[in-house]
């Protein structure tokens, strides 16, 4: 019977002799949920997947998983959880059969016994498979990294930033796989710069400098944001910020791809007299609409109130 | 592959009509290790005061390109003209006309901020005096007056790139090379570090980024995407989407990679 | 040429904040200076000698207490006959041994020449050379004070090297190769593995993993027994075969020390991986910690004996120092285990005392 509660953190704090990584952070994950930590660099996501992996005491604070004390009951932890470090740690002199065969025997399981879990992943990489892993592409590490993760059946996956320096397409294939793990009850917690990756959880938790800022499901985050949000369009983006960011009334003026978002408090939003404005100043072709704030106006936004 | 004639609807970004004038040529650039063609035949220009984005997927040969651009590394064959000199009998003008910034290695850890502009300010050639004037402007418009005698590794990294920027802009180049700048950073510091190329590109240097943001290459007025060595395309973003029927260039990319 | 300046100055500020190069700019000369300065010495000073003296006559006395004045030598013992010689060299009690024939004075004064015997430890040879020229040259003087009196009188010195007639120079040198290729390829190779499993990142999932920190270190050390073990057996079949270095003693005794030294060797490399984490800091600490002591203090080249007691001390914690002296006693003295179980047993002291360090101190986290 499953532990309800996969993932339990409460008042977490870690440091690095005088450098604070993780500042009191408490949050739940539940059994089978695809849990995602957004943040950029320094945020304290990789710091945060060590010590739940036990492989850093914390300073402060009690973390459970599966029920397991990661202090002290160390040993059942690294036994149930699949951990896939930052920059895939493989053995790149190995060939892609045998890393696999070996993360396989060091759990004491077999290739053969857990295949179906890994077969839809391994089939990308089979190919190439007496490749030594350091002649593959990023996106053929990423997979044989993840198969390794999971050869021995684990009930729980810690994957730090799994998609950091790997092209779109795979990104795309990964994220897909991960859902599938999921729905095969696999509680799942990743990593992630990437903000446009926020959607493809269950619930995520918008980290910075070590702090969590919030946690919700992405679409809990979006609807939470305070603000009224119109996309500006008008040929050329840095004149018009520069116009924007001026305009009265405006709480933040952001670019985003070729036009700005421009965030108003609800109400006092008015595109008409902002098209007037935007015209007088010699920008005739405006386009202007309202949108739904997205997760990285979200985290903008709860980076400065912090 | 492409080149794109001059339209008058491009305009920069900054509002500047771009220049016709090319200030990087490239033609039937190759490039081989052994057996491997990292770059094969290229052949794009860039327009002065342009933001032009090199993008494609690791090992697609980006980062060959760039660095035979910088002058770092031979091409195995090709024309190729920097910033006016060409590459094979003036590469030491080139080098010294451009300015290159990576993720990678920007700036030394154990040295100090002030200590770092100065070293670059020096090997680029530049007097005592151009170095301090250039140090205090820099330093008060990145707000970093209070940071000028701390090390690098000691200050966050959002301020690091904004720094290395600027270091790279120090001796005012015509050309700038960056090669995935903003790597890892949030979101407010990469839309800063965006303002500073606007600004840069603005006052008429060229702009010549990689990146793996596809939200960035928007910025770009002209992109060029690579795949397996050459250029598979090269437009302005708006017209790539049209091309291939995306709304983001994350879908176009998507679509040129799978169409292979 | 400013732009040159400029590059040369950022290369002073890098030097000057890198507590380690200034280690090596700074301290390394200091203490190779004194290390070279005291140990390479040709002089010898207080070596242990035995007498064997069945005249204990006048002149007999004379010399040797002009031999014991010398500053060279130190009685060690007096021997009681003739079989007690083989033993002192055996059991490793003095450097020389001399030996002069009954009724010395009285031959003296009736045939006006005696004889002595001068037994050198040539597994030694550099020293026992020099000793045997020490007394040598004592005994000349003797003479040369005497004969200025009287008639002339002659005493005719035989020297006789036990253990290297030829005085052989790769004798001496063999077992200290031994000691030092053997430390070198067990204890570097074996910091590097470690290391370089940290510095890749796959440590991380090592330790994740069930395998115990026992397992992961005993792995890692296993294909390197084997190899340096091999190792051994190669510089001991060329000593043999090439140069002549006899094998008087028990071949599997010399094998089995072998193996206790590599044991050892690579427990100090698995102690020095937990302690540095890149695979450039484990060499270097390999290296110059390792290899230097062993050349310069474990008697490889340069005798123990002469140096400062500071440097003695040092060469008494040196695991090196006491294998030379065992593979020197089973090669080249014919010895058993009953000779050399005390410096077996601080071997095996050592290995066990690196052993457990390490295991202690092999984090079961990254930090």
């Amino acid at each position: 019977m499953k532990d309800p509660v996969a993932v339990s953190v409460k008042n977490l704090t870690l440091r690095y002799g005088a450098t604070l990584a993780i500042d009191d952070i408490s949050f739940d994950v539940a059994g089978g949920e695809l849990f995602g930590f957004i943040g950029p660099d320094g945020a304290g996501k990789t710091s945060l997947f060590r010590v739940l992996t036990t492989l850093l005491v914390p300073n402060r604070g009690a973390c459970f998983v599966e029920g397991h004390d990661v202090v002290k009951e160390y040993h059942q932890i690294r036994n149930l959880c699949g951990y896939m470090p930052g920059k895939f740690s493989l053995y790149l002199d190995l060939t892609v059969e045998e890393n696999l065969s070996f993360f396989a025997t060091i759990f004491g399981a077999t290739i053969e016994e857990n295949y179906d879990l890994i077969k839809d992943i391994y089939v990308q990489i089979e190919p190439f498979k007496k490749r030594k892993a350091g002649k593959l592409s990023g996106g053929m590490k990423q997979k044989l990294a993840l198969s390794c993760a999971l050869i021995h059946k684990p009930r729980i996956l810690f994957l730090d930033e799994p998609t950091t320096g790997v092209d779109a397409v795979s990104r795309r294939e990964f994220w897909d796989m991960l859902k599938r793990l999921r729905d095969g009850g696999i509680t799942i917690l990743v990593s992630t710069p990437y903000m446009d990756e926020a959607g493809k959880c269950d619930r995520v938790a918008l980290m910075q400098s070590g702090k969590i800022m919030k946690i919700d499901t992405p679409e809990g985050i979006i609807k939470d944001y305070p603000y009224a949000l119109l996309a500006v369009k008008a040929g050329d983006v840095y004149p018009l910020l520069k116009e924007l960011i001026q305009y009265p009334g405006a709480r933040r003026a952001d670019t985003f791809g070729q036009s700005v978002h421009l965030s108003f408090r609800k109400g006092e939003i008015q595109p008409d007299e902002l098209q007037r404005y935007l015209i007088q100043k010699g920008h005739p072709h405006v386009d202007i609409e309202p949108i739904t704030a997205t997760i990285e106006d979200c985290f903008m936004d709860l980076m400065t109130i912090n | 592959m492409n080149d794109v004639t001059l339209t008058p609807d491009i305009r920069t970004k900054q509002g500047m009509a771009i220049s016709s004038e090319n200030i990087i040529l490239v033609k039937d650039l190759v490039k081989k290790f052994g057996n491997f063609i990292a770059n094969d035949h290229l052949t794009f220009q860039v327009r002065k005061g342009e933001i032009f984005g090199f993008l494609g997927a690791n090992g697609a040969g980006k980062t060959t390109a760039i660095k035979i651009l910088c002058g770092l590394w031979y091409p195995t064959s090709g024309e190729l003209n920097v910033a006016g000199y060409d590459i094979y009998t003036q590469r030491e003008k080139v080098k010294q006309n451009i300015g290159y910034m990576s993720q990678k290695f920007s700036l030394y850890d154990d040295l100090t901020v002030f200590e770092n502009i100065r070293f670059y300010g020096g090997i680029y050639g530049l007097r005592k005096n151009e170095i301090s004037e250039r140090a205090k402007s820099l330093m008060e418009k990145l707000d970093l007056s209070s940071a000028r005698n701390k090390l690098i590794r000691d200050i966050p990294l959002g301020w690091k790139q904004k720094l290395a920027f600027s270091v790279a802009m120090l001796h005012n180049p015509k050309i700038v090379f960056l090669d995935e700048p903003t790597g890892g950073v949030d979101p407010i510091t990469r839309r800063q570090f965006w303002n500073l190329i606007y600004e840069a590109a603005h006052g008429g240097t060229t702009v010549f980024v990689t990146t793996h943001y596809m939200d960035e290459s928007e910025y770009c007025n002209r992109v060029s995407i690579m795949v397996d060595g050459r250029i598979a395309a090269l437009d302005t973003p708006e017209k790539l989407k049209y091309q291939y029927n995306a709304s983001t260039m994350d879908d176009v990319f998507i679509r040129l990679a799978r169409g292979k | 040429m400013k732009r040159f300046g400029a590059f040369v100055v950022k290369e002073f500020y890098h030097i000057f904040r890198d507590y380690r190069t200034l280690l090596i700019l700074f301290g390394m000369p200091a203490v190779q200076l004194m290390l070279f300065g005291y140990v390479i010495t040709n002089e010898i000073k207080d070596a242990r000698i035995a007498i064997y003296d069945p005249s204990k006559d006048v002149v007999t006395r004379t010399i040797s207490d002009k031999i014991l004045s010398s500053g060279y030598f130190i009685l060690e013992r007096n021997l009681n006959n003739v079989a007690e010689i083989e033993d002192a060299f055996r059991y490793g009690e003095v450097g020389l041994a001399i030996i002069f024939e009954p009724e010395f004075a009285k031959k003296m004064e009736k045939t006006g020449t005696a004889h002595l015997q001068v037994i050198g430890d040539a597994s030694d040879p550099n020293t026992a050379n020099i000793l045997v020229n020490y007394v040598s040259g004592i005994i000349s003087n003797y003479l040369i004070s005497i004969n200025s009196e009287k008639i002339p009188h002659q005493i005719i010195p035989e020297t006789r090297m036990m253990y290297n007639g030829e005085l052989k120079g790769v004798y001496m040198f063999v077992p200290g190769l031994m000691a030092m290729l053997l430390m070198l390829i067990s204890a570097l190779m074996t910091s590097l593995a470690i290391t370089r499993e940290k510095e890749l990142g796959t440590m991380e999932l090592l330790l994740v993993s069930p395998l115990q920190p026992v397992q992961i270190i005993i792995g890692k050390v296993f294909p390197y027994v084997f190899l340096a073990f091999i190792d051994a057996i190669i510089i001991l079949i060329l000593a043999n075969t090439v140069f002549h270095v006899p094998v008087l003693g028990s071949v599997s005794l010399l094998l089995g020390e072998s193996f206790l030294y590599i044991c050892m060797a690579l427990s100090l490399g698995i102690l020095i991986s937990t302690i540095t984490s890149s695979q450039q800091i484990a060499m270097m600490v390999s290296l110059v910690a390792l290899m230097l002591p062993t050349i310069l203090l474990s008697g490889f080249i340069f005798p123990v004996e002469n140096m400062p007691w500071i440097l003695q001390a040092f060469c008494y914690v040196m695991p090196p120092k006491y294998f030379i002296t065992i593979i020197k006693s089973i090669m080249l003295q014919g010895n058993g285990l009953a000779n050399v179980w005390h410096e077996t047993l601080i071997l095996l002291g050592f290995t066990l005392f690196f052993l457990i360090l390490s295991i202690k101190k092999f984090n079961i986290r990254l930090a």
